[in-house]
């Protein structure tokens, strides 16, 4: 269920713009909403998109969290591919159905700029 | 009255919020065609607008997931992520209340599906009414297809679900416009964010073409997140479309894999 809260997490930030002013005072007094793992917990308040990733919450909500933390596009995709290398394949969630976040796409294939 | 136009488009937050970074003249081209189905769905007297949309945790969350959800809103507000990262202001959309319930209603007949009073649209409709209704002037009924948390609905169900959005339009008086909005294959938000398989698109963009049922509910989810990745989930919205405009077929105006967009950038709509 872990997972789960830590999807919920970004889910109500991405959400609520006045948790948002909250959480970059205080992510401590948010995050005690909630329950969550030391690592998953770490991994947030770093933030360490690359394992948040590898942890499986889905990008369509990790990647309000990185601009929140005003991460640039092609900085949150990097971060997810080194998290990839440093921790592993996705461990849970729908990116783990198959291939386990490992289907890199070529260089040649995403950059069209 | 009647169900007056059925069309889909793309949806990506990279359509406006990476516009500058595009090759110009594939973008502009795709921005002409949506302007073409903007004015293609005034010229049809559309009164309200019916946005089949694959919402991407902006209001529904796996402590309560709908397989399907209808907004019945008096209005909605949008774009739901940073304006400034999208590159649409942040408004009030109207919405048709009233329209909503009666639809809703007779969808029911036959699907049983959630409705919500209270929407915050994000880019997956945002990014189509930035283009379909700029002016914020057409009331919108938002839909939902959960495309994004498994289990997903069959696409057994969402064909079902299309018919029963059009046995819904043609049972109210009011003329309705529906614009499903979604993939084709991509990988949002994801390592291999702008990653598209072009084949596997235009594939999928054959049957819909032909509007064949059989062709289209042949797809599995399995298949389709290892060909066209978890974005792929969302041909549920163009599956749905096609089951509402049962019986015609759709003209492709544009296809282009844009990269930068993240996905295969697709104007259609079926001539009722």
């Amino acid at each position: 269920m872990s997972l789960y809260y830590l999807q919920k997490v970004l889910y109500d930030l991405n959400r609520n713009p006045q948790l948002q002013v909250t959480y970059m005072e205080s992510a401590d007094l948010v995050l005690s909403q909630y329950s969550l793992t030391e690592q998953e917990r770490t991994a947030l308040i770093e933030p360490d998109i690359g394992l948040l990733y590898v942890l499986g919450v889905n990008g369509q909500i990790l990647m309000h969290f990185a601009a929140l933390h005003k991460i640039e596009w092609d900085d949150y995709l990097q971060a997810m591919r080194e998290g990839i290398d440093k921790y592993g394949p996705v461990r849970d969630g729908v990116y783990a159905m198959t291939g386990a976040g490992k289907n890199f796409t070529k260089n040649s294939e995403v950059h069209s700029d | 009255m009647s169900l007056v136009y059925a069309g889909v488009c793309s949806h990506a937050p990279g359509i406006t919020a990476r516009a500058q970074r595009a090759d110009p003249v594939i973008r502009d081209d795709f921005y002409r065609h949506l302007e073409k189905m903007r004015t293609d769905i005034v010229n049809s007297g559309a009164e309200a607008l019916v946005v089949i949309a694959a919402e991407h945790f902006a209001n529904f969350f796996m402590n309560n997931m709908p397989a399907y959800c209808i907004g019945m809103g008096d209005e909605y507000e949008g774009p739901i992520e940073d304006p400034e990262w999208l590159k649409i202001p942040r408004t009030k959309i109207p919405g048709a209340p009233d329209l909503s319930k009666r639809l809703i209603t007779e969808v029911m007949q036959t699907v049983d599906t959630a409705f919500a009073q209270e929407w915050k649209f994000d880019h997956g409709i945002s990014v189509p009414l930035h283009f379909l209704t700029p002016n914020y002037d057409m009331p919108i009924i938002p839909v939902n297809i959960n495309c994004q948390g498994p289990p997903l609905t069959p696409l057994h169900r969402v064909w079902a679900f299309g018919e029963a959005l059009r046995r819904a339009c043609d049972s109210v008086a009011e003329k309705i416009a529906i614009v499903g909005t979604g993939g084709i294959s991509h990988w949002p938000a994801t390592p291999d964010s702008g990653k598209i398989n072009e084949q596997w698109d235009r594939d999928f963009l054959e049957k819909f073409k032909r509007n064949d049922k059989q062709a289209l509910l042949s797809y599995d989810d399995m298949s389709t997140y290892s060909e066209g990745g978890q974005g792929g989930f969302e041909i549920r919205t163009y599956i749905a479309t096609a089951a509402a405009a049962t019986g015609a077929t759709a003209n492709i105006h544009f296809y282009a894999p844009i990269p930068i967009f993240a996905v295969g950038c697709t104007c259609a709509h079926f001539e009722l």
